[in-house]
């Protein structure tokens, strides 16, 4: 039966570039049930065993499955095929870079357009949750064992739930006041809405899940009692710690790691400040030194409590940056300007240190490195200035180090990430571990996917009390 | 929820209080310290545990009113809950049994001081205590420090109290009359402690300075708290609080704490005007 091919994608509603830079509700709107099915329909539902797009998610959603049971009106359905191997659509289908993964490899794009997984995805969950759909959810009798999870962000959050429905029961440890991780402090309210989220940790509570805040392990509870206590720890502590460049006025007023800016934001509501007692300094310029999501996020909340004008400044060129593609182009639409080629040198305030010029250098991109990204090599002579009133540092983060820096039987590598194997075993008895804290800034959905996988190893560790004589590194 | 079970006064601005916090209790050592968040809509800010008990899981907690949350905090009677406390957080102080080891502290610094004067003291340390105010009215923890200290030396900026002069007079002439020191411990305002680290530099005494950085997370994640020393960016929530003090730049400090001047000010006056 020959379809007819549609080649162009449906576009997903949008807030206005214009009206949006002055709020904080979501930018994209995505997809009605109309829409949704029209884009689904241009899927060629290529066969499980093939199909491409499988193959490109990190955790193998049955793309076409779901996709079939949208046209078929079964969302329940739909959200149970995704629900086989992602518990998180809401939010990956917001977050992922689906253009780098599931998407790339559509067949679609040698025809047209490739299809809109994620918006499709995200739509899915988003219907679901609307109108009150929950995925079958069945949960094995309790079987007496317990873990303790550390870390709320979506590794923990993900080995939580599978862990509760295989009968475990399973308390998670968070060191902020709210759960969620980066999901809740980092990532913005408009490109994910933090009552996504909250969903997230009720229907977690709700099969059973304990969650316990303002809990560090390592300084509230030692990492030794909880392994006494439990019969496995799973560490889901991400990668929190930022990068800054120790360049001459790096401490003076108005420089931030983006982390502190979009904490402040997001977890701590500065954007609606004197109502929420958490501040945040506005001048007329900013800009933000990256260009990785974290990047545009930063960039993005920026122009939203309301500078006048924000660049994003990047060491090498346009076609590096690490930034979800839709997230360059909002950031584009909105107005943020991009400097490429350039790094800071030095920093200059006034007499009392505030803020004031940022000193450039320009680069030119010399041999590939390590990475395979051609090198920026500063030109010398090239410095100028950037008058500015704020900086934000977005250059990577390391594993957060509160937990560990007690605990010298975690072995960790020469980047601070620890040391698992191919089961997430860590260097100690029954802890496991998991996303950023293992991969170093990676992303949602391989965090989820440890997650998952580091589930199936604690419960097989339990069942069997196997432990290797030695763990052998596994590298990510 | 974290409750207020006892409150007291004990200066103009300076108020006691004991909260439920039974896991900080279990688990604090002296030079720690918590951040907390009064309600939803609230700040977190860092204050040091002054005392803690692990019997009845309650840890006590000294501050003055500067701002917004302080003053808040301060309105706070028994029975009234505290949203969010964590801790302990940051390192604790490095106790040993040095011989003889001074605390100086100044002011609201005078409880994190307490603690590690006591601690010093269970150690084995001959401990002389140091602590100023600015008048006789702001004198707080005599008592305490009394109870735990080899030797007590208290100054009022104005003299309305034992003697005048700073907690450098006091420290200066210790050192010029022959006092022995083998480790000083400082806590206070940034300017007294740059000062205590210039004395003790000259005569090569190790010093460890307790800093206040503004603080958000307290766990290491943003950097609001970073302070240099020597050389090196700290986080002094999780590198510290306690540095060796002849390394710390503490202008950059004293300037980084006013960041926010304006924005405080504004928050303050709102509260002050009953609008919350
Ligand atoms: C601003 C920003 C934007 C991003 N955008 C994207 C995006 O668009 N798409 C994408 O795929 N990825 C994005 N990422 C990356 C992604 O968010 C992370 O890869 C992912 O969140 C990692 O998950 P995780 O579970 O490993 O840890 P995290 O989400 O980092 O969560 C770790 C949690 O552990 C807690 N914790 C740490 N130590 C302790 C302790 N000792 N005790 C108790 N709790 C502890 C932390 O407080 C935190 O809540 C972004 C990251 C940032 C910062
Ligand atoms: C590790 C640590 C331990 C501390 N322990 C105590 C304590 O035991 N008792 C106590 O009274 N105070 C302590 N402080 C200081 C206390 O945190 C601040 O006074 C408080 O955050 C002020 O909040 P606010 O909203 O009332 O005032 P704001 O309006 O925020 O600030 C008012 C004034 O306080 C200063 N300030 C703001 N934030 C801080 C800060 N984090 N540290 C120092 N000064 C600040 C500002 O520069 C300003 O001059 C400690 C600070 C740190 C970092
Ligand atoms: S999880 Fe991410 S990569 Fe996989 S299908 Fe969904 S959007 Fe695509
Ligand atoms: S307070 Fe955030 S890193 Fe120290």
């Amino acid at each position: 039966m020959a379809k007819p091919i549609k080649k162009k994608r449906i576009a997903v509603p949008e807030q206005d570039p214009k009206a949006r830079i002055h709020n904080f509700n979501e930018v994209a709107l995505g997809y009605t049930f109309e829409l949704a099915k029209e884009e689904a329909s241009r899927c060629l539902q290529c066969p499980y065993e093939y199909a491409p797009c499988i193959k490109g998610c990190p955790v193998n959603v049955n793309i076409p499955g779901f996709i079939k049971k949208i046209l078929e009106e079964d969302i329940k359905g739909a959200l149970e095929v995704i629900h086989e191997t992602n518990s998180l659509p809401g939010i990956t289908g917001r977050v992922c870079p689906q253009e780098q993964q599931c998407e790339m490899n559509c067949v679609m794009g040698k025809l047209g357009d490739k299809i809109n997984i994620g918006k499709l995805e995200r739509f899915v969950a988003d219907y679901a949750r609307e109108h009150g759909i929950m995925a079958e959810t069945k949960i094995a009798p309790k079987n007496g064992k317990k873990v303790a999870i550390v870390g709320s962000g979506p590794s923990g959050l993900t080995a939580a739930a599978d862990l509760i429905k295989m009968g475990y029961d399973v308390t998670v440890y968070e060191a902020l006041h709210e759960p969620g991780g980066v999901l809740i402090y980092g990532i913005p309210e408009f490109r994910l809405p933090k009552d996504i989220v909250h969903y997230e940790v009720k229907f977690l509570k709700m099969i059973g899940a304990k969650i316990e805040t303002n809990v560090v392990i390592g300084k509230t509870i030692t990492l030794q009692e909880l392994i006494d206590e439990y019969d496995a720890v799973f560490l889901g502590t991400g990668a929190g710690t930022p990068k800054f460049l120790n360049l001459p006025g790096v401490n003076c007023k108005g420089i931030y790691s983006a982390n502190e800016f979009l904490t402040r934001i997001n977890l701590m509501k500065a954007y609606k400040f004197p109502e929420y007692d958490t501040p945040i300094k506005v001048g007329k310029r900013l800009a933000v030194i990256g260009a990785g999501n974290v990047a545009m996020d930063a960039a993005r909340s920026a122009l939203r409590v309301g500078f006048e004008e924000v660049y994003i400044l990047y060491r090498r060129t346009r076609e590096y940056m690490t930034a979800r593609e839709e997230e360059i182009h909002h950031a584009e639409e909105e107005g943020v300007k991009f400097m490429f080629l350039v790094s800071p040198v030095e920093f200059i305030g006034d007499e009392n240190c505030n803020l004031k010029v940022v000193k450039l250098i320009m680069n030119k991109l010399g041999e590939p490195d390590s990475s395979g990204r051609r090198r920026p090599e500063p030109i010398p002579g090239t410095e100028f200035a950037l008058e500015v009133d704020a900086v934000v540092f977005a250059i990577g983060q390391r594993p957060n180090k509160i937990l560990y820096q007690e605990v010298p039987e975690l072995k960790t590598t020469k980047w601070g990430t620890l040391v698992v194997d191919e089961k997430y075993r860590t260097t100690m008895r029954g802890v496991f571990a998991g996303g950023d804290a293992v991969r170093g800034e990676a992303t949602v959905v391989l965090a989820m996917g440890d997650g998952k996988r580091a589930a199936k190893a604690i419960d097989e560790y339990i069942r069997t009390g196997e432990w290797p004589e030695e763990i052998k590194p596994k590298t990510f | 929820m974290f409750e207020i079970v006892d409150k007291k006064v004990l200066a103009p601005n300076i108020k006691w209080i004991r909260v439920k916090a039974p896991l900080v209790a279990k688990s604090a050592r002296a030079g720690q310290f918590i951040v907390l968040r009064l309600h939803e809509k609230g700040e977190r800010i860092p204050l040091t545990l002054f005392k803690w008990h692990k019997e009845d899981g309650t840890i006590e907690l000294v501050f003055q009113e500067v701002g917004k949350t302080t003053y808040e905090l301060g309105s706070y009677e028994p029975g009234d809950k505290i949203m969010d406390i964590v801790g302990p957080l940051g390192k604790p102080t490095h106790i040993e049994n040095y011989g003889t080891a001074i605390v100086v502290s100044g002011g609201v610094g005078a409880p994190i001081g307490y603690a590690v004067t006591r601690a010093l003291k269970e150690a084995g340390n001959h401990v002389v205590s140091i602590i100023g105010f600015r008048n006789k009215q702001y004198v707080i923890l005599e008592d305490e420090f009394r109870k735990v200290s080899d030797e007590l030396l208290i100054t009022t900026d104005d003299g309305s109290y034992v003697r005048k002069g700073f907690t450098t007079d006091v420290l200066k002439e210790y050192l010029a009359n022959g006092g022995k020191a083998d480790y000083v411990f400082t806590v206070g305002p940034v300017i007294m402690m740059k000062l205590i680290a210039d004395i003790t530099r000259k005569y090569g005494i190790k010093t460890d300075a307790s800093l206040n950085p503004i603080m958000v997370d307290g766990t290491g994640m943003c950097g609001a708290c970073r302070v240099t020393v020597g050389g090196e960016i700290k986080f002094a929530c999780v590198d510290g609080p306690d540095f060796d003090a002849h390394q710390v730049n503490f202008d950059e400090l004293l300037s980084r704490l006013t960041e926010y001047k304006e924005e405080e000010r504004i928050a303050l006056d709102r509260y002050v005007k009953g609008v919350h």
